[in-house]
């Protein structure tokens, strides 16, 4: 029996938008995966030292503010620095597609645009996780 | 009101009509649903007819416009004697950048202007924080001090535009700011005329950019109430709002219920500090979502006046008509604008529009094609102002008052969300108000349970969102959205520090010393941000002494 996926979902920045996060969050618990809901505001250290003290598999972030560029890379490299780079990341929000290649060059694994169904999202972690 | 033979005659007829001829119909093909439902779930029938609104009473509960109960508008003309104001939202980058924008919608005639700040203005940081990097500048203009704002509004005379400003938590600092430019121009604080946002409940409920805890924060808005009926009379001290109530998921009846219940907490936070309900009560103004079903948003308008001056008449006394009168400002929704195929966000967004003119609304923002993509550009911002315009000029809508009033349907659904409203105030006040249900989650909760059904109902195609689930096309990527330079933050940063470096920095410690006290104690703090202002402080260092004093507000983290 395969183990129990642990997402992080994830609201970077000082964006407040947290319908997507919030449906998202419910949507992986309801396909069976262990959701941990940050809440609002949290900088990327918070978001790196919350993924690894609970031992993560994803950690799945939320941005309508337009940070994205920013915020996005950053985590990616913290979770480097901390050596859990085992981690998939994965990004949503208000993203234009332009900035897409650069987000996934700076290794965010998918981004998930307006319109994308919590099933597309479900199918991709459980297709994308780093088996650990 | 029908007496009881023309409703037994109306009632015969149906059943006539429902044996003879539907059933008929209905053998040979049945309806392509078992159940209709609105956008917000609400069950629909078939057919209304006088029987659905046998027990409503013209005078007492529709009555004329300009009277209580408002339910037909607050002005006895309505849009005969003057169009809602075309008020567009709007800002991004510098306060250079924006007052170009400004200018812009000016000369095309948009007929009010409303500020979008960034980030970390309206969260009360400044440009060169930790917390503002990669924020500065993105969903709105940057603003850090009284030297931004003079940029924002150069060459536009404060004496001849209303502005809005969606700020909150800071609103007490932008409003000194906005009073400043005034003198600056000439324009005493009794002329200027506008709104700022300053509703921190929908904040900790739905918004996200709170800063204080709620008691200081109630402070803080009653602080305003109390100074502006005396220093600034035509300013609407705040826009109680149910768009992102609406934005996060809610039904529309959850919006009126928990706007309106967000709206009870501040009266009585201002009745508490000593204000009479008729010094501060006719300058609260409220701002609502028009979403996509056509009738149940009119309704839902119609229910919001009514049943607000109801609870302003028989819950707070209040003895001016003016107290009772629910004006509002309303934007189409955002949530309903699709990444795909950006082009029928335009026929979304009249739809939308034009529910909110049937419904009788003071103000109204149109959003534009390409917001599920980006901030807009002019192009398309053009093109929704262009929307209003044809409403107002071309459709003939604006001829007569309320004109969907007396339509069985309409009526039937505007008493119908009325009631649901009534049942979530009610709860609302069995947990002890606003401030107390949403620290329980309980708003939170009910929303983000409408916004996962919701979602949920698009997966199954139990709701088509054209483009999305159903009439998608192989699309190439947008092009020419509007970007904001990384470099602003930057910029900012640097003016700043010529901000800092040229202002007399001792009368600024001063003030902020003086503001600090003031927050200590229990006087008004609204003149001691307006010294601090005066002297430009920025709004990080007015609002790092609030923090503080105040403390900042803790999420509860729900799911």
């Amino acid at each position: 029996m395969s183990k129990i996926i642990r997402v992080l979902v994830a609201k970077p920045g000082l964006d407040g938008h947290d319908r997507g996060a919030k449906v998202i969050a419910r949507a992986l618990r309801d396909a069976g995966m262990e959701v941990i809901y940050t809440g609002l505001r949290q900088t990327p250290e918070q978001i790196v030292a919350a993924a690894i003290q609970e031992d993560v598999d994803v950690v799945g972030m939320s941005l309508l503010s337009g940070a994205h560029n920013y915020l996005f890379p950053r985590v990616v490299e913290l979770l480097k620095e901390q050596g859990a780079d085992d981690i998939l990341v994965i990004g949503g929000g208000v993203i234009p597609d332009d900035d897409i290649p650069n987000l996934k060059e700076a290794g965010i694994a998918e981004i998930f645009t307006p319109g994308t169904t919590t099933s597309e999202m479900i199918e991709f972690i459980k297709n994308n996780i780093k088996d650990n | 009101m029908l007496n009881n033979e023309e409703l037994s005659k109306i009632k015969t007829a149906r059943e006539n009509w429902e044996e003879k001829v539907l059933n008929k119909t209905l053998e040979k093909s049945p309806e392509s649903k078992e159940e209709f439902r609105s956008v917000s779930g609400a069950t629909v029938e078939r057919l209304y007819t006088p029987e659905d609104v046998a027990d409503i009473d013209y005078v007492e509960e529709i009555g004329y416009p300009g009277q209580y109960p408002f339910t037909r508008g607050c002005q006895p003309t309505m849009y005969r004697g003057k169009n809602w104001t075309m008020r567009m939202y709007a800002g991004f980058a510098t306060a250079e950048e924006s007052n170009e924008r400004y200018k812009y919608l000016v000369s095309q005639g948009s007929t009010g202007l409303s500020v979008a700040f960034d980030l970390p203005t309206q969260i009360g940081y400044d440009s060169d924080h930790s917390l503002a990097q990669g924020e500065v500048g993105k969903v709105g203009v940057a603003i850090d001090s009284l030297k931004d704002m003079e940029i924002l509004f150069d060459g536009i005379p404060l004496d001849k535009v209303s502005t809005s400003m969606t700020i909150n938590a800071p609103a007490a600092v932008l409003l000194a700011m906005y009073i400043a430019v005034g003198e600056k121009q000439g324009v005493s604080a009794d002329k200027l005329r506008g709104t700022i946002q300053n509703d921190i409940l929908k904040e900790y409920i739905a918004r996200g950019t709170y800063i204080f805890p709620t008691e200081p924060s109630m402070r803080l808005i009653t602080n305003i109430f109390e100074y502006c009926s005396k220093e600034v009379p035509k300013w609407n001290t705040i826009s109680i709002s149910g768009y992102h109530i609406r934005e996060a998921g809610s039904t529309a009846a959850q919006e009126v219920g928990f706007t309106l219940a967000d709206g009870i907490a501040y009266v009585e936070a201002a009745i508490k500090a000593g204000l009479d309900v008729d010094t501060f009560a006719p300058r609260l103004s409220f701002f609502f979502n028009s979403h996509n079903d056509l009738f149940e948003e009119v309704a839902k308008f119609r229910a919001a006046r009514r049943l607000w001056a109801k609870i302003m008449k028989e819950r707070f006394h209040a003895k001016s008509e003016k107290s009772m009168m629910l004006k509002f400002h309303t934007q189409t929704a955002g949530c309903t604008l699709t990444a795909q195929q950006p082009d029928n966000n335009i026929i979304r967004v009249a739809m939308q529009a034009l529910a909110a003119v049937l419904g009788g609304t003071q103000s109204l923002h149109t959003n534009s094609r390409d917001e599920a993509l980006a901030l807009p550009t002019t192009d398309s911002v053009t093109i929704a102002l262009r929307t209003q315009q044809i409403i107002a000029s071309e459709t003939g809508v604006t001829n007569t008052i309320d004109p969907l009033a007396g339509s069985y349907f309409v009526e039937a659904k505007t008493k119908e969300i009325e009631d649901k409203a009534m049942e979530y105030i009610s709860k609302i006040d069995d947990l002890g108000g606003a401030a107390r249900a949403i620290d329980f989650g309980y708003i939170q909760k009910e929303i983000s349970d409408s916004a996962y059904k919701y979602q949920m109902e698009i997966e199954s195609l139990d709701r088509i969102v054209v483009g999305v689930n159903k009439y998608q096309v192989k699309e190439e990527s947008p092009k020419g959205l509007l970007r904001v330079d990384p470099i602003v933050g930057e910029m900012q940063t640097k003016k700043i520090q010529d901000v800092k470096s040229a202002r007399n920095n001792d009368a600024v410690k001063s003030r902020l010393e003086a503001l600090r006290t003031a927050c200590q104690g229990t006087e008004n703090v609204m003149p001691f941000i307006l010294d601090a202002v005066r002297e430009y402080a920025t709004l990080g260092e007015i609002c790092q002494i609030m923090r503080d004093v105040f403390g900042e507000y803790e999420q509860a983290v729900l799911l």
